[in-house]
This record gives structure tokens, C-alpha cells and sequence, in this order.
């Protein structure tokens, strides 16, 4: 039985603190699933913003592709979930 | 000098001995969430305990509501900030599913559907300090607050109070879980502060 999961947003919910942590827009970032091998832009992940820190998980499977918290003096970034983060390169 | 009182219930309650350093008192129970909301039935709903030497005890629903329960009134605090009071709970103390291991472990890493974990030390699950519960406020806890049975130990914050627990992994070190291990603080005592590593 499905349910209607009304605590996921898109991924440009994160894109300004993630933009800070890779100092470019992240906007256009491709993540794909270590667990299932989708692809997707940073846009349409599905990001969890209400918690300690946030995650983001693949539409796909749901699987945890990335997770980044901030503490009093550091930024904790998680990518395990992640085989790659494609971001466009500025020439 | 007229003396004002700030009144009961508001935000800053800085003055209420019931309120840890830094956090406000809210009214509402706002969902905090790593993933999806888990839906999990209570006739597929399993809590397995693994002791340090593999072997493991399986507990389903029925097993559960067999064992005597409680109902309590506690405060609650969220490392983000806000907290609760006053809240009323029903379930079974954690120390009722392990006091008869005689087990040697120190700490336990905490179990969930939807993949999340938190460690906690193994003394601060017995004695009357946690447990799993099953009803809120009188009801069935609600699915999005970690229903059919959540972990509660409320002298931590609250991301130690596992929703949609199935298992209890007893170990003799600590493994970190989920938000721990991403800097958050091991321990988390609300009352020191402990929100993240190094607190």
C-alpha cells in the first residue's frame, strides 16, 4: 500500500547550503544511486530538511545518496550513498 | 520596579526549571524526519535483540502487548530546539525485554525500519529510563511519530527516541548511528548541552 510521503521536498530545498559547501551552483549537480544506479539531477531528489541535518535519498529506491549536518563550527557532509556527483565544470 | 511575569507556555521560557538551556517550549509535536514515514503493521511488526554473542530474541506485536506496560508523563526535548511538556506515553520499559540476557554488553545501537540507528550506553535503556512505546496522548501513536512503536528516552534529545524501532543490537563497544555519526554528540544530554561532538 502506498502513502502519501508528505515530509520529502525537492532537491533544491538544499541547494543554497550545498552550494555553500561546494562554493558553485549545485543546482545542475547529476547524483546517481549507489543502491540503484538511477541518475538524477540535484533538483529532483527527494531531500528531508526537518531533522538534526538532511538528508537526501533517491526517488528511485529511497536510499540515503547523501547527508549534510551543521555543527557549531564545522559542516558534516556524508556521500556514501552516492557512486558520483556529476557538477559542470566552469571554463 | 514592577515585576512582570513572562506567563506560562511561551517561546523563551528561560525561567521554567523544566526547560534545558537554549530550548523553547512548544504546544504543537512537530514531525522531524531522516526518510520516509515507515508504515509498518503490527502482524509484520518484529524487534529482534541481538546480544554480543549472535544469538537473538524476536519479539512480535503480540509478544509486546503481553508484557506489562506503563503509562507516564515526561518532557521531551528535540535537538532542534524545542521542547515539549508534558507529554503522556504508554508502553513497555525497555528494561522488561533485557533484564533476563544477563547480558555483558555496554551499549546499544538502536534499530529501525526505514534504516535509521542511534547509540545509546545499555544503562541508559534499563532501570526505568526508556521505552518502547505504542500509544500518545490517550491514542495509537500516529505513524509520522514513529507508530506502531517508538523508542522513548526522554532524558536524551530526542533523536535517541528511535521511530518505527525493530531491533536493539547489544555490543560491548560503541558504533555510532545515524545522526552521531555525522556530528552530532554521542551521548546528548539536553541538560549539558550535548548537542553535537565535542559539547
Amino acid at each position: 500500500m502506498n502513502h502519501p510521503d508528505d515530509f520529502a521536498l525537492d532537491g533544491n530545498a538544499v541547494a543554497g547550503p550545498l552550494s555553500e559547501i561546494f562554493g558553485v551552483d549545485v543546482t545542475s549537480i547529476r547524483v546517481t544511486c549507489e543502491d540503484c544506479g538511477a541518475t538524477a539531477p540535484l533538483a529532483r531528489v527527494a531531500a528531508y530538511v526537518r531533522g538534526p541535518g538532511s538528508v537526501l535519498r533517491c526517488r528511485s529506491c529511497t536510499s540515503v545518496i547523501g547527508r549534510f549536518a551543521r555543527s557549531r563550527d564545522s559542516i558534516w557532509l556524508d556521500l556514501r550513498g552516492s557512486t558520483s556527483w556529476q557538477l559542470r565544470a566552469t571554463s | 520596579m514592577s515585576v512582570i511575569s513572562r506567563g506560562f507556555g511561551g517561546r523563551g521560557s528561560g525561567s521554567d526549571p523544566r526547560v534545558p538551556p537554549g530550548q523553547y517550549v512548544t504546544d504543537d509535536f512537530p514531525v522531524l524526519s531522516a526518510g520516509p514515514t515507515q508504515y509498518v503493521d503490527t502482524e509484520d511488526w518484529r524487534f529482534d535483540i541481538t546480544d554480543i554473542d549472535g544469538s537473538r530474541t524476536t519479539l512480535t506485536w503480540e509478544r509486546l502487548m503481553a508484557l506489562p506496560s506503563e503509562e507516564f508523563t515526561v518532557d521531551i526535548h528535540c535537538v532542534t530546539k524545542w521542547s515539549k511538556l508534558g507529554t503522556t506515553w504508554r508502553g513497555v520499559p525497555v528494561s522488561s525485554l533485557l533484564d533476563g540476557l544477563g547480558t555483558e554488553a555496554e551499549y546499544a545501537l538502536v534499530h529501525c525500519y526505514g534504516g535509521y540507528s542511534t547509540n545509546i550506553p545499555l544503562e541508559d535503556l534499563l532501570d526505568g529510563k526508556a521505552w518502547i512505546v505504542f500509544e500518545y496522548d490517550g491514542g495509537e501513536l500516529d505513524p509520522v511519530h514513529g507508530g506502531p512503536a517508538r523508542l522513548l528516552v526522554p532524558h536524551l534529545y530526542l533523536w535517541k527516541s528511535a521511530k518505527w524501532v525493530n531491533g536493539i543490537e547489544l555490543r560491548l563497544d560503541e558504533q555510532l548511528g545515524f545522526w552521531e555519526s555525522l556530528g552530532y554528540h554521542e551521548y546528548g544530554d539536553p541538560w549539558l548541552e550535548q548537542r553535537y561532538i565535542g559539547d
